[in-house]
């Protein structure tokens, strides 16, 4: 397939690096903001529903919280790379149409961008993992399978969000990517409270969404747990990324290979 | 060796509408070819064709000797384009945007600062390598893209409107460097509607419309070829009642639009006699050239 061919041939790096460059001029900030709002929520809730509810599952509200918020923070910066920021070299900057006037496939840029906002969320959720530690959150050596999973759980929202990219006009659009898709995850799948608390319908639905599946493996491994049927939920988050890059893929060629 | 870049019947339809309709060039090695045509006629398409970024429809391309699109890629490791707009990387100064460019052909890191120097001093830009591209004027980030489009050491180099958009200082800078290039034995296929541009730069052009080549030759071949050599225009109080009762008479061909008439001829020296005695009408006397030649292939109504 023509996308393992351009992951071996490895020219999607310098792309890759392209990326990093501007990321890393700017990473300071970059990091602050990725801290300071998943931050917020955790001293926000995390203390204030602490005096309402002292423990969920067996543990303090605010470490459950943690585990949670450091999935859908990963979600988060892999959706906001690969929509705006991707919007951004594609089609306002024409960054793409500079590179694939050298000798660099359609395939080398999307699977450059799909694996830098990736990155992003390893870099996001690495983040705020240290912030975590530093609060005394939690401490158990689990937590190092954090940083994979980030960037796993990245992968599968840069998938599937180069495919709004892919469609996009202009950035309006991806407003409803996040208040139809990703906000609603973050209210169903786990990350306030555990879903097996909602209703029967609820729950069916949760478990068919990919950040059910993220914070499934994350939560327990910030908790110092091994999560049960972990290759299940690490297979649901790989098959939701594979589909929407190669949906993606084929829309990128549809629009500006035509 | 087959030529630098050879394309034979070349046809590209959107949804219907055939906006290549059949192209053939061939260009040998050190040569300016020209694609002149108004907008919309094809230009833009041909050449994202030759480059391998879209299929055509029917006809084979050669780029550099690789078939296209099938190995376009192999052929755009020795290839250099100048975009129609720039697309510099607002995020990065002059020089990290030759860096950062050079590793798309995968140049490694030291052979690319090395040719550093060279490219900003071809592009005039020996003192900003380290200015963000924002504080650069159109003229110079004009001059840098072509200097990214060189950092590979191309031998074939696709630029696509070069000078739209340049004032008049800036041009003659950007033509002096493209003429440095063509001195240095690189090939050139450029695209333009600037008649001036053509004419200096272009050892041979086509003037396409409508996504057919309606002539192909050196710029003086053709306008020899197509139209007389000598021209009048009239313009001024009473150009109608001049064109209607005299102009035919005093040229080969004479065509009036909007308020001037154009007189093509051999032998001027008839009309402009005429014209002495017609103190309200101003007149031009001059050699016919490319812009008389692409009026009259391609016509005179506006296009969008």
């Amino acid at each position: 397939m023509s996308v393992a061919r351009a992951l071996v041939a490895g020219r999607w790096v310098a792309v890759w690096r392209r990326n990093y460059l501007v990321w890393r001029k700017l990473a300071a900030v970059s990091i602050a903001g990725n801290i300071i709002d998943p931050l917020f929520y955790l001293l926000g809730f995390g203390l204030g529903f602490a005096t309402m509810i002292p423990e969920v599952e067996g543990v303090k509200y605010i470490a459950f919280l943690a585990g949670g918020t450091i999935c859908y923070t990963t979600m988060l910066a892999a959706s906001f790379e690969a929509l705006y920021s991707g919007f951004a070299r594609m089609h306002v900057q024409r960054t793409w149409e500079g590179i694939l006037n050298a000798p660099v496939s359609l395939e080398d840029v999307v699977l450059a961008e799909w694996i830098w906002a990736a990155s992003k969320s390893l870099l996001s959720g690495t983040a705020i993992l240290l912030v975590a530690i530093a609060l005394g959150l939690g401490q158990s050596w689990t937590m190092v399978f954090i940083v994979p999973l980030a960037f796993l759980i990245g992968l599968s929202f840069a998938g599937m969000g180069l495919v709004m990219t892919a469609l996009a006009k202009s950035y309006d659009f991806f407003t409803y990517w996040f208040t139809l898709v990703l906000t609603p995850q973050m209210l169903l799948c786990g990350v306030f409270f555990p879903i097996s608390g909602l209703p029967g319908w609820v729950q069916a639905i949760a478990s068919s969404l990919p950040l059910t599946h993220a914070i499934a493996i994350g939560r327990p491994l910030f908790l110092g747990q091994w999560p049960d049927s972990a290759l299940l939920h690490a297979g649901v988050l790989v098959a939701y990324g594979a589909a929407g890059f190669w949906i993606a893929l084929t829309l990128f060629r549809r629009r500006l290979l035509a | 060796m087959a030529g630098v870049l050879e394309a034979k019947g070349v046809r590209k339809s959107y949804g219907g509408r055939e906006v290549v309709a059949g192209i053939d060039l061939a260009l040998a090695k050190g040569e300016c070819y020209g694609l002149l045509g108004p907008n919309g006629a094809g230009k833009t398409t041909t050449l994202r064709m030759l480059l391998g970024l879209t299929a055509p429809d029917a006809g084979t391309i050669s780029l550099l000797g690789h078939p296209v699109p099938q190995a376009a890629r192999e052929g755009r490791i020795r290839v250099g384009v100048v975009p129609q707009m720039d697309n510099l990387d607002p995020d990065f100064t002059v020089s990290e945007n030759l860096l950062v460019y050079g590793r798309y052909f995968g140049m490694p890191e030291a052979e690319i600062r090395a040719r550093l120097p060279k490219l900003l001093e071809f592009a005039a830009l020996e003192t900003r390598g380290a200015s963000p591209i924002q504080s650069l004027s159109g003229g110079m980030k004009r001059r840098l893209v072509l200097a990214r489009a060189l950092v590979n050491d191309p031998d074939l180099i696709f630029l696509d409107e070069p000078t739209t958009g340049l004032d008049p200082q800036a041009r003659h800078l950007m033509w002096e460097r493209l003429r440095l290039l063509l001195r240095q034995g690189k090939t050139i296929l450029l695209t333009t509607h600037f008649m001036d541009e053509a004419e200096r730069l272009c050892d041979r052009l086509a003037i396409i419309d409508h996504g057919r080549m309606l002539a192909e030759g050196t710029p003086r071949a053709l306008i020899a070829e197509h139209i007389e050599p000598e021209v009048v225009e009239v313009y001024g109080e009473g150009v109608e009642e001049w064109f209607g009762a005299q102009a035919k008479q005093l040229a080969t061909r004479a065509e009036l639009h909007g308020e001037t008439a154009f007189c093509y001829t051999k032998d001027a020296a008839p009309a402009v006699a005429s014209l002495k005695d017609h103190a309200s009408l101003r007149f031009l006397h001059r050699r016919a050239n490319l812009e008389d030649l692409f009026l009259k292939l391609t016509g005179r109504e506006m296009r969008e």
